[in-house]
């Protein structure tokens, strides 16, 4: 067995232990910190798989945005009682539970194992076409121009996403603003961290989302790092949320999907198809388009850790 | 000069792996949270720092080289606050919070 | 070559993952939090060694996403641990 093997299977292994510990861990703070592990373990095993876009999107979204919001939500069930109705999950609930669990490993497993050796894919006709996107990065071009329409859904399913959450508050803070006050003299530890790190990481967050175009990177990404650079300067209290009723943030959050769907009509009437670019404009229409919803995915990450208002708002 | 430049990256990441080693050894065997902080942020600042040094001279470019000691320079600043942050939680809340 | 640099991302991962022990055992929550830490520079280490004997494009750019987030975990931590500092005008607490 070679090196590349043994470290291959280690990781697996490693994998593995890590998932089954945060099953069994002792309480939700536990678990989160054994999901934070388990997702830096899982962009590393991506980076094996050769799906460097997928690892770089686990470790901008499992260590950043995601691990801020799971650890403060088990802060605040911490404080919270046990309900009775978590001592009344009874041995057959708990059977119940793992059984589905393992059918659903199981299928999964035997979909894995039962795939032909040349499974049916698209990708060798993707590639050749790639030229004429006038893209280099495969993954980009397949999100952003030959399934475009999914990728606009997506962002769409994120702005339902922070309705859904806005949608948690009170009636009387109704379009106010999440988190707390700007602190009048905030925390000089974590003040001096965010003001060091938001500036390099703001400049690392675009050069991601630009060199999508042609290395691994792209907007999702690039917008998630740019998420976490606004969410490190609010834990800093340097700055707060914004309003839920301010202007300009929710044409930010529409921003991206919109300039998608007003592309992807233009292309009906100048291209000859609905989503369709015209031939020779691809790749500045391409970079146009992921600029948008790289602003849009940096405003609509904060704000869905941020939850929902908690304070009434300011006319 | 390859040779050497190689033995020199080989004895450098092995001394990053010692590190590595000696702050896991810490951070199980130290008696209190805040001395186990202490072990975890010394080894891995200079664990991470040799590594970055071993693999300088395999770099591909000037500006390769220079991202690797960006990422070092990246992961201090947020070991050292990290260790701040989570020292003064310590002591805030008790040792066993 | 590269075979050592596999060999020393294993190790990296395997010293670190040993440090996992703390996360089941640790007294404390803030034991958890050092031990997730540690397995971030772990892994960051093991990745630019990867990068390094694989020649894999793209890898350096993972790697410095994971420094820049380092220590937003611990940032996290501590913010919904403490208590805040000054009350606040609207305290929002409805269920």
């Amino acid at each position: 067995m070679s090196v590349l093997q043994a470290l291959d299977v280690g990781l697996a292994f490693l994998v593995f232990a890590v998932a089954a510990w945060t099953v069994f861990a002792p309480g939700p703070f536990a678990a989160t910190v054994g999901y934070v592990v388990y997702g830096l373990l899982l962009s590393l095993v991506w980076i094996r798989l050769f799906a460097v876009d997928v690892a770089l999107t686990e470790a901008a979204i499992g260590s950043g945005v995601t691990g801020v919001l799971l650890i403060g939500a088990a802060a605040r069930l911490r404080g919270a009682e046990t309900t009775p109705a978590e001592e009344a999950l009874t041995g057959l609930t708990r059977l119940f539970a793992a059984g589905l669990c393992l059918l659903v490993a199981a299928a999964l497993a035997a979909v894995v194992l039962l795939l032909p050796d040349q499974g049916p894919t698209l990708a060798p006709q993707s590639m050749e076409r790639l030229p004429e996107t006038g893209l280099g990065n495969p993954v980009t071009a397949v999100l952003i121009a030959f399934r475009s329409f999914d990728t606009m859904l997506e962002k769409v399913v994120l702005v339902l996403g922070v309705v859904g959450v806005w949608s948690l508050a009170a009636d009387r803070y109704w379009g106010g603003a999440p988190g707390e006050a700007r602190a009048e003299r905030p925390e000089p530890t974590l003040a001096f961290f965010a003001q060091m790190l938001a500036p390099i990481g703001i400049l690392v967050g675009v050069h991601v989302f630009w060199v999508g175009a042609d290395e691994p990177g792209g907007a999702f990404q690039g917008g998630a790092i740019l998420a976490a650079m606004w969410m490190i300067v609010m834990m800093a209290r340097l700055t707060e949320a914004p309003q839920a009723s301010a202007f300009w943030l929710r044409l930010a959050l529409i921003a991206g999907p919109a300039v998608f769907l007003a592309a992807g009509v233009a292309g009906a009437v100048v291209a000859g198809g609905f989503f369709a670019y015209p031939p020779g404009l691809a790749k500045p229409l391409i970079l146009f388009i992921e600029t948008f919803m790289t602003f849009t995915i940096a405003v609509t990450l904060p704000m869905l850790v941020a939850g929902p208002p908690r304070r009434e708002p300011r006319r | 000069m390859s040779l050497a430049l190689d033995l020199f990256s080989i004895a450098a990441i092995s001394a990053g792996v010692f590190f590595f080693l000696a702050g896991t050894v810490g951070l199980l065997r130290f008696p209190d949270a805040l001395s186990r902080l202490h072990a975890l942020t010394k080894a891995d600042n200079l664990g991470l720092g040799l590594i970055v040094l071993g693999l300088l001279p395999r770099a591909e470019s000037l500006l390769a080289a220079l991202m690797l000691v960006a990422i070092w320079a990246l992961v201090q600043l947020a070991g050292a606050t990290a260790a701040q942050l989570i020292g003064r939680a310590v002591r805030r809340k008790g040792p066993a919070i | 070559m590269s075979d050592f640099l596999l060999a020393t991302a294993g190790a990296i991962l395997f010293t670190v993952a040993v440090g996992l022990v703390r996360i089941l055992g640790g007294p404390g929550d803030a034991d958890r939090m050092m031990a997730a830490q540690l397995i971030g520079t772990g892994g960051i280490a093991s990745l630019l060694l990867i990068a390094a004997a694989t020649g894999a494009r793209g890898v350096d750019d993972v790697a410095l996403g994971l420094a820049i987030l380092a220590a937003f975990a611990s940032a996290a931590f501590v913010n919904s641990g403490a208590p805040a500092e000054e009350p606040d005008p609207n305290p929002a607490d409805d269920r």
